[in-house]
This record gives C-alpha cells, structure tokens and sequence, in this order.
C-alpha cells in the first residue's frame, strides 16, 4: 500500500465518521466541533490530491475564522428548539431523498461517468497546480479580475455586517 | 511528494498522544475522594441557577465577520508575496498595481468599519 | 490587465462605478452633509456609466485574459442596469426618510449591487457568473434589512438570504458539474463543446442545477416562496429594484452563459424545462395575484407572472426570442420600477396605504398620479401601445416561430387574466369614491423619477421596431 493510500482511508475514515456524528447530535455545539474535526480530515484529503495552497486554506478559513463565527451563531441563536426538528418526520423524509439523491450522482460519477479521466492524464500538471506558486500565478495574470471583484465582495460584506449588526448605528 | 510532509504528520501525532495521555493520566493517577458538596457545581456554595446556553449579544458576530473578512485578505496576499518577484519581471508593474488596488478597497472597509464604531464594544 | 486605451475606454461603465463606490464611502465616512451629496453622487454615477454604455454599443471587444466582455447585448444590460439604478435612487431620496432612519450605506449598497449585476451581464467565465451575483446578492440581503427596527424587514433580510444562499448552493454545484465534464469555466469552452457534451448526463446534470438556481433568482414558479414576503418587507424602492434589476441580472447570466442554445445552431435541449416553469410561473402568478389585497405583495405576484413571460423567450430557443427577453427586460425594468415609485409615493408612515382601498377615488384628489399609475397598469396589462405589449409580442412570436405555438396562447390567456387585477387598480381610482382619507405629500423627486420612467415605457412603446432591431443586431 503506498503512503496515499493510507493517508486517504485515514483522513477519509475520519471525515466520514466526524459528519455522521456531526449530523447525529442534539446539541447544536457539540456538531460545530465535530465538524472541525471533519474540515481537518478533508484539509488531509486535499493534501493527498497534491492542492496544498487548499488544504492550508481550508485549515485557516473554515476550521480556524468560519468555525469561530459557526459557533457564535450558535450561541446567538440559543438553540433551544434543536430537539423540535428531530421530531417532524417530515423533514427527516425530505433530508433522506436529497442525501439519497446526492449519493446515487456521486455513484454514477465515480463509477459510470468518469469525469477526471482527462484530468488525470496529466499528474505532473495536477501537482504543479496545486502549488501555491502557481495559483499566485494564476490569480494574478489570468484571473486578476475575478481577484478584484473578491475584494469588492469582502468590502460589501463588511458593510453589510455593519449596517445590520452594529448596535449603536449612526 | 506526499514524503514530505511525513514531519508535518509525525507532529501531529505527538500533539494527538500528548493531548489525550495528559487528560488520561491524571484521571487515572489523581487520588479521588469524592464528597457532596466537591461534585457541586459551584464548591463556594452558591446555587447554579437557569441553563449553561445562554444567548450572547450580536457584537461577538461582527468581531467574528471581521475575523473572517480579514482573514480571507491574508489568504489571498499570502501566493501573492511568494510569487511577487517572479511575475514582477514577467508582467511588469500590473501585478503591484492589482494588489495594490485589491488592498485600498478592503482597507477603506477597514476604515469604514473604524469610522462606523465597529470595534467598539458599546 | 488592460493592454491598451480602447480596452481601458470600453470598460469604463465598471470603472465608474467601482471607483465611484470607493468615493462614496469617503463621502459617507467624512462630509457631513452626505445625505445631500450622496444621491446626487449616486444619481451622476449611475447615468455616466449608462450613458457611456450607450455610447460605446458598438465597441465588442473580450478583455482581462478573456474574463469579461464588453459592448453589444452586454452594454445593453448595462444600460438596463444603471438607468434602473438612477430612477431607484432618485425615488429613495425621499422615500427613504419617510420609512425610517436614514442610512448613506443605503445607496453604496445600491451601487454595490449594481456593480455585481455589470459583472454578471458582461461575465465570460463561471467565476465572474459567480462573484456578480455573490456581490448582488449580498447587497440585497443587508438592503432589504436596512430598517433593523422593523421586524417584517428583518423577516424579509433572513428570508431572502437564507434561499438566496440555497439557491446559489445550486449554482455552484452546477458549475461543479459543468467544469467536471468541459475541464474549464470559461464560457467559450462551453458553448464550443455544448453539442458535444449535450448526450453528457453529468453536464445536463450541471446546466440544469445552474439554471433551477437561477430559476430562484428571476423568481419563477415553484421557486417564488421569498418573492412575496421579501418584496412586502423591504423598503417599497429596494423592491422595485429586487424586482426589475435583480431579475434582469439574472436573465443576463442565463443569456450569456446558455448563449450557444438560443442561436439556433444546436437544438433547444433545455426546452422542457424552460416551458413547464415558464407556463406554471405565469398561471400562478396570474391567478394568485387577483387574491391579494396588499399592493406590493400583487406586484410581487405579478413579478412572478412576467418571469413566466420572459422564459417563453428562452424556451424558444432562437435568437428573436432572446432579443424579444431583452426588450422585455427593458421595457419591464421601467415600468415596474415606475409602479413601485408610485406605491413609495402613496405609501404613508408604517407602511400604511398600501392596500387597494388607499387607491380609492385616487384620481379626484390626485390627477396626475392615478393618470401615471394607469398608463403603467396598461403597460403591465400589455395593452398596446404601451412598451409592456411590445414585450409580450415579441416574445410570443418568438415562441410561435419554434413551432410552439402552444406555450404563445397559453401566455395570451395568462395575459388576459392578469388583465383583472391590474385594470382593477384602474377602475378603484377612476369610478370608486376614496374609502380612506388619504393625505400624501407627494415628494418631487420621486414624481419625477416617476414621470421620467412612464415617458420611457411611452417612447419604448412608440419605437419598439428599432430598438429590437439594435438588439437582435448585436446577438447574432
């Protein structure tokens, strides 16, 4: 078995059963933090498909500042009710299909339609770009104005966060 | 490829071992004589009153959506300054010239956000 | 980056704006007469940008490394966009001291908005797709919400972000799709291999995940459920522009990412699809419309309703339909945003005079403002000669020249029913005595943003022949 074979069944093994625990608890904030724990396994698996400049990302972004702001949300909202939605069964109906649906498209993808084949023809070009080299390159000359119009994004979302959040709003 | 982040791995598993044999160790080695009034919440004596989940005001959101947007600035100086001197001699000024545009818009937010009281704590 | 002048002219309308926003946040942070400068500031952006955008129609070019385009139908959008953008802005500087506290973020939101909306119209890659309607989005979320101290406009900010960002979980997930099966996100590399990919269920998978997330943003039909509490919560303007401007960004981002189908050149696979929500959009929005006693929440059915009438644009598949959409667009965008300014005109303090009863014997205390309301009401009615019929035509020919006659005659008789609840209005104001003692002060900006957009559906309705001309001209 070569070392990325192990490290995909181990950082798969730990995203896979960190979600299904995350799903199954009542309380809102022990789910925030198994979901830590399933953005540090993914952050792994990004590792194993050579995109470091993602796996890092993901490590800063979403298991470091997204998670802070899950989990004041979570204590903003005081979610008493938690247990309210794990009695409709309604909802659970609707949550089974949408899973379901989402697990026969990833099945058909995988083993019937193959879509990385063309991708991975090339490994050496898929390591080069995952280096964060080459995305400073990329993002810099060919998507310089996506990379803008991300500024633009952040500066409407801090006025946002501002106008509807600030206490004491002159 | 993978090799090199053998170290990287190796330290987080000392991290896991450490972590979890500091918790076990003292559970298993500390002297457990247990009373009444030791397992009460509160050992002084006063009486714990209502739930742990209480509702925390709004203002630890904007903190939070300013971590964030922050953050997502670094991210994105971070390959940046890797790759600086590089794309300067191939594509000249316009890479300066883009950061440098892409920095005075999130900095006017920061501004704004000083302006507006947004770090205060009011 | 920019190679040369003409690159540099051409983009100009995104320029502006994206500098006149950093400016009004300067305005905003360190005049203190801001709530004067702001809208003007706002009003003189806007207008440059789309009368630049006029100007250089004829300037086609493809810029930043193939991610953007210039000139031609997207100018066309811009010009949409900005020209909206102006009359909201210019209805908002009195509005929006009537409705409550008075914030300068109001109209750098507006620009915001805007800008996304340009990004989205000129967009030739995914990512831009994306970012646009992020930025759109996100503008609309916090203005919607912009009076914290209403609770149905808090309501109407959560409810329309919360589907807003479901919907846009489609897109992206489509665009996922899309880029697994072309190995690209750009534009170009989609249509040259759309024929090629069209037997591709992972791709059709993706296309049609795009479009059900869009489908949430033009609100057409089972994806309508924000539209009515989210246009009767917001700031009666903002929901003109949610209306008009939000739904043409996004018929823009379908126009020109989907551009290869409506050529013609390959057949309209997408039609099912199109047509079944086009037909349910107009019926629904029709039939429900005629039940509602709250003006805005009939304007946000009839929205609903003339969602349906621009998909049978795109349903059928050719080039007519799509310029027949943007004429449609335009001439909707104004007189939608000019039956809005009226109801922010009418509108009282706590959002009382909205219902139909307030409109009672409108015409004998206020003549000028029942004259303007029915010529938008006909216009919406698509009663010639007003730009609203012209619409509805082209389209409808559009449909019966793909064969599809059906989906033609099930648009007229969505028509004919949409006609009651928007002639209702009429006959209440011209042969009803008031009900309510209404007393107004009619504010004179918004009556004139209001008359310049009636004079606007007029001229459109007077010279529609060239203007589609311009616009099929520019799609082929």
């Amino acid at each position: 078995m070569s070392l990325q074979l192990i490290l995909f069944i181990l950082f798969g093994t730990i995203s896979a059963i960190s979600s299904v625990l995350m799903i199954t608890r009542t309380n809102a904030l022990i789910s925030a933090l198994f979901l830590i724990l399933n953005f540090a396994g993914l952050s792994g698996l990004y590792l194993t498909l050579n995109a470091q400049f993602i796996a890092v990302t993901q490590v800063i972004v979403y298991a470091g500042a997204i998670m802070v702001l899950f989990l004041f949300v979570i204590m903003l909202l005081k979610p008493e009710h938690e247990k309210y939605f794990s009695h409709q069964p309604k909802l659970k109906i609707f949550a089974f299909f949408i899973a379901f649906i989402v697990f026969i498209q990833l099945v058909f993808m995988i083993f019937v339609s193959h879509p990385s084949q063309g991708n991975n023809a090339n490994v050496a070009a898929s390591v080069k770009a995952g280096t964060i080299e080459e995305i400073g390159k990329q993002l810099y000359t060919n998507y310089v104005l996506p990379f803008e119009a991300a500024g633009y994004l952040l500066l409407a979302a801090t006025i946002g966060a501002i106008v509807l959040a600030k206490k004491k709003f002159e | 490829m993978l090799v090199q982040y053998i170290p990287v791995f190796l330290v987080i598993a000392v991290a896991i071992v450490f972590a979890v044999a500091t918790v076990f160790s003292s559970e298993i080695f500390g002297p457990k004589r247990p009373t009444q009034a030791k397992l009460s919440t509160y050992e002084s004596g006063m009486k714990p009153v209502g739930t742990t989940h209480e509702r925390m005001s709004v203002k630890y959101y904007l903190v939070a959506m300013f971590f964030i947007i922050f953050d997502l600035e670094v991210i994105f100086i971070y390959p940046w300054a890797v790759q600086f001197k590089k794309l300067y001699i191939e594509n000249g000024i316009s890479v300066f010239v883009s950061m440098v545009i892409f920095l005075v818009v999130l900095e006017l937010g920061y501004l704004y956000a000083y302006k507006k009281g947004g770090f205060k704590w009011d | 980056m920019l190679n040369n002048f003409q690159e540099f002219y051409n983009i100009i309308p995104i320029l502006l704006i994206g500098a006149g926003f950093l400016i009004s946040l300067l305005i905003e942070m360190y005049f203190k007469k801001s709530d004067v400068i702001l809208p003007w500031f706002t009003i003189l952006i806007f207008l440059a940008a789309g009368f630049h955008a006029l100007y250089a129609v004829n300037s086609v070019s493809v810029i930043f490394q193939n991610m953007l385009a210039t000139g031609g139908i997207v100018n066309i959008f811009y010009i949409i966009f900005t020209f909206g953008a102006a009359i909201v802005a210019l209805l908002s500087i009195d509005y929006i001291k009537k409705y409550g506290t008075y914030f300068g973020e109001y109209y750098i939101l507006l620009q915001t908005s805007i800008l996304g909306m340009m990004l989205m119209a000129g967009a030739k890659d995914l990512f831009m797709i994306f970012l646009g309607l992020e930025l759109m989005s996100v503008s609309f979320y916090s203005l919607a919400g912009l009076n914290r101290k209403r609770l149905k406009a808090n309501e109407a900010s959560l409810k329309y972000f919360l589907l807003g960002a479901f919907a846009t979980g489609f897109i992206v997930y489509g665009i996922a799709l899309i880029y697994g099966t072309v190995h690209s996100t750009s534009i170009d590399m989609i249509a040259s291999r759309f024929y090629e990919l069209s037997s591709d269920k992972l791709f059709i998978a993706g296309i049609l995940l795009f479009l059900i997330g869009f489908s949430f943003k033009i609100a057409a039909f089972p994806f309508h459920m924000w539209v009515p509490d989210v246009y009767e919560g917001s700031p009666t303007t903002i929901a003109g522009l949610f209306s008009t401007g939000g739904k043409a960004a996004a018929f823009s981002a379908i126009i020109v990412t989907l551009g290869v189908l409506f050529t013609g050149r390959i057949g309209n696979i997408l039609m099912p699809y199109l047509a079944v929500i086009s037909v349910l959009s107009m019926f629904y929005g029709s039939i429900v419309a005629i039940s509602q006693d709250n003006i805005k929440r009939m304007l946000a059915y009839s929205s609903i309703s003339h969602a349906g009438y621009l998909l049978i644009g795109l349903a059928a598949g050719n080039s007519f339909g799509v310029a027949g959409v943007i004429f449609y667009l335009a001439s909707y965008t104004f007189m939608n945003l000019g039956a809005f300014g009226i109801v922010a005109l009418i509108e009282g303090k706590d959002e009382s005079n909205l219902t139909l009863k307030s409109f009672s014997g409108l015409a004998s205390r206020y003549p000028l403002l029942a004259a303007l309301f029915s010529i938008i009401m006909f216009s919406l009615a698509g009663i010639p000669p007003f730009a609203g019929f012209f619409g509805k035509y082209y389209v409808f020919i559009a449909a019966i020249k793909s064969n599809l006659t059906w989906l033609a005659i099930l648009g007229v008789l969505s028509s004919v029913i949409s006609v009651y609840f928007y002639l209702r209005i009429v006959v209440l104001m011209y042969f009803k005595d008031a009900e309510t003692d209404l007393k107004i002060d009619v504010s004179k900006t918004g009556l004139a943003a209001v008359i310049i957009s009636v004079l606007l559906v007029i001229i459109i309705g007077i010279a529609p022949g060239t203007i589609i001309d311009l616009i099929a001209f520019f799609f082929k």
